[in-house]
């Protein structure tokens, strides 16, 4: 019994799965009709539709930067570069009253996700051939990404009152779930695949783990930490769309506006190390719907706007405490066991 | 970055060049290195010509605006630019992105760049206290843009005139309209009427204001506030508080009052999906006027707005020039403004500049 127990707890999605519990069963006693989901319109319509479909952005956020911890880097541009895409999808379809779109939809979906992409690009060769550490290399599209937004924007906030482009952040006709979850869900399986059938998964890992061991094994540390960064950018950039789809508008300066703090406290909820090395996608997207329950939870329980940072960040603080092993050592004492180092630094690192 | 600051270097040289040239024609010494658009600008306005002779130079004013968080403030930024434009001022600009720290930062750049006036659209009210010492200390006429500044002393000599709108008005005729239009939106029979309330920022000035002018004007009234959030003035998270406010309180909404008009549209695409008729269902007024708005009134899904004119340009260079001129100017000065409801929204909207 004991060694089962331990066996569970020791899964590296036992404490985020713990933390996510937490959160659900405090709204489902304080909050009224919380679990209650009805159909509106042909839709799927409650509280826990919202977190998830308000999640979609950040989860496709997190999915990207677990691959970018994983290699020991962090990506900081993730933000800006859903700002740029939101930016350039609206500007590219248009702002016409009567909802015709300039340019084809799958044209300035398609433009948006190739900037996105090229942005990530940019980042991966900073990184992985220029060599330049992460936090420097990606702070400067952190910085420039918004200026680049507002350049396509021209500084306004651009309303498209073309339809389809709702769907997006929405419903789509004839689906009853939100589409961005499919969206979410197609990519969370992509990556998956990938990461199951081939030896990319590994390579990521080691790479994190000792770069220069990775290099001398034969691995191409550059390639990897390309491919990345690379696809960061893509995942930020769908992210944008979605953003950009729910208000139906490119907000250049608030679309993903500290977004990509979300998205590292997301993976780092997950238990995924900041040092690098060992990482969980499924992990880091259950710290993401727990970074958006907090917001959505604190919403619904109806915590005034001026302490409504202060107990977000006590919640943060309560979560990575119950995550750190050091802390459950000594406060309960029974879960102890050796190796916990990760999830510490995780929790350190916050 | 090395690349960066060679060019930066390059500009500086040129720049320098540029104005050796110019000091060494004798004939017409300001006329070679100005551009011709600027010279038609000034031949328009002959008084300004004449100020700049004396002064040798251009009016060089700094503005540090806020960002461009909503169509209302990027209406602001360009009608402040094109008023400097056509004056012939030199503008300075800078985008703060919703941060005061980066206003502060623009403010203390402006000074290190002597120009002639600084005007300031502050993010926040309080916290200014030291730049805007520095300001008076560096003795550069400092002109508030919209919203207002409070100094921990409580006195208002930092600063030399305010150019805005009055948002404590607004939310009184706001709430007026309200009261006296309460069988229009139906809630005539009604013995009290849930009002909803998204507030702009937290500390800033508009949201400080208007939700004071609200409380005051329903103070005793049947209109009581139930719920009152922040939505950051903008529209991801009016929509996001919004749609919570749709699940806890289900049918007990009756009306919305949006700090701002983005909000509001936020409201609306949430009230919408929710299943229910924005303007109809669950009515909603707001604070500025943007085009968004009144399309969304056309629509019927917004049932009044009352306007908050960001068009301060014109009013700001009035001001600059009447202190260059020593003219003494007040202290404060309001933009005129209106309230449109929802069936004069079709007449008003060709007129609307922004």
């Amino acid at each position: 019994m004991q060694n089962r127990l331990k066996n569970i707890t020791k899964s590296r999605l036992f404490w985020p799965l713990m933390a996510l519990a937490l959160m659900i069963v405090f709204n489902i006693i304080f909050v009224d009709d919380f679990l209650k989901i009805e159909i509106k319109d042909g839709n799927l319509f409650g509280r826990i539709i919202d977190i998830i479909n308000r999640a979609a952005p950040l989860m496709l956020m997190a999915i990207g930067m677990t691959l970018v911890i994983a290699t020991g880097g962090t990506d900081l541009s993730v933000g800006s570069v859903a700002a740029i895409s939101g930016a350039l999808v609206c500007s590219l379809i248009g702002g016409d009253f009567k909802g015709v779109a300039q340019h084809p939809f799958a044209v300035a979906i398609l433009a948006a996700l190739a900037v996105s992409l090229l942005a990530g690009a940019w980042n991966g060769f900073l990184v992985g051939k220029l060599g330049i550490q992460p936090v420097v290399a990606t702070l400067i599209l952190f910085v420039a990404g918004r200026g680049i937004a507002q350049l396509i924007t021209e500084g306004q906030i651009i309303t498209v009152y073309y339809k389809p482009f709702a769907f997006l952040g929405g419903f789509a006709p004839g689906i009853p779930i939100p589409f961005s979850i499919i969206i979410v869900a197609i990519v969370l399986t992509i990556v998956l695949l990938v990461l199951k059938k081939t030896a990319l998964g590994l390579f990521i890992e080691s790479v994190g783990v000792n770069a220069t061991s990775s290099r001398f094994t034969g691995i191409s540390v550059t390639k990897i930490k390309f491919l990345v960064y690379t696809f960061s950018g893509l995942c930020a950039g769908i992210a944008g769309l979605i953003i950009s789809s729910m208000i139906r508008a490119a907000d250049a300066n608030n679309a993903g506006l500290m977004s990509e703090m979300d998205a590292i406290l997301a993976v780092a909820i997950g238990g995924t190390s900041m040092a690098g090395g060992r990482f969980s996608i499924g992990a880091s997207m259950i710290g993401a719907l727990i970074v958006q329950s907090i917001t959505t939870t604190l919403y619904a329980v109806g915590v005034s706007a001026q302490v409504l940072p202060l107990i977000k960040a006590i919640v943060v603080i309560a979560i990575c405490l119950v995550q750190a092993e050091e802390f459950r050592r000594k406060a309960f004492g029974i879960f102890a066991k050796k190796g916990g180092v990760q999830n510490e630094k995780a929790a350190a690192k916050l | 970055m090395k690349m960066f600051s060679k060019l930066t270097s390059l500009a500086v040289a040129l720049t320098m060049t540029l104005s050796l040239a110019a000091c060494g024609g004798a004939a017409k010494p300001a006329e070679t290195a100005k551009p011709a658009e600027e010279k038609k600008a000034e031949a328009a306005a002959p008084a300004e010509q004449k100020k700049e002779d004396k002064a040798g130079k251009k009016i060089v004013v700094g503005f540090a605006q806020i960002g461009a968080e909503s169509e209302w403030r990027t209406a602001n930024t360009k009608s402040i630019k094109e008023a400097c434009e056509k004056a012939g001022f030199e503008l300075k600009f800078s985008d703060a992105q919703q941060k005061q720290e980066n206003q502060i930062k623009a403010i203390r750049s402006f000074i290190a760049q002597k120009v002639d006036y600084i005007a300031l659209a502050p993010v926040v009210e309080t916290g200014w206290d030291t730049v805007l010492k520095e300001v008076a200390d560096a003795k550069i006429p400092l002109i508030l843009v919209d919203r207002s500044v409070k100094t921990s002393d409580g006195k208002d000599d930092l600063w030399v005139t305010r150019v805005g709108e009055n948002f404590y008005q607004e939310g009184v005729d706001l709430a007026t309209w309200v009261k006296t239009n309460e069988e229009k939106l139906g809630f005539k029979d009604k013995a009290a009427v849930n009002v909803y309330q998204l507030e702009g920022t937290v500390g800033s000035g508009a949201a400080v204001d208007r939700g004071k002018a609200w409380a005051d004007t329903m103070k005793d009234s049947k209109f009581k506030t139930v719920k009152s959030q922040t939505g950051d003035f903008t529209r991801a998270k009016g929509q996001e508080v919004m749609e919570s406010w749709l699940k806890s309180d289900k049918g007990k909404i009756d009306l919305v009052y949006a700090h701002n008009d983005d909000m509001a549209l936020g409201a609306i695409s949430a009230i919408e999906a929710a299943g229910l008729k924005p303007g109809v269902d669950i009515k909603i007024v707001s604070v500025d006027g943007v085009k968004g708005a009144f399309e969304a009134m056309i629509a019927g899904k917004l049932n009044c707005v009352a306007e908050c004119s960001p068009l301060t340009g014109p009013k700001l260079v009035e001001t600059i020039n009447d202190l260059a001129a020593g003219k003494q100017v007040p202290k404060l000065t309001y933009a005129k403004e209106g309230v449109f409801p929802a069936d004069k929204a079709a007449e008003v909207l060709p007129s609307r500049q922004y």
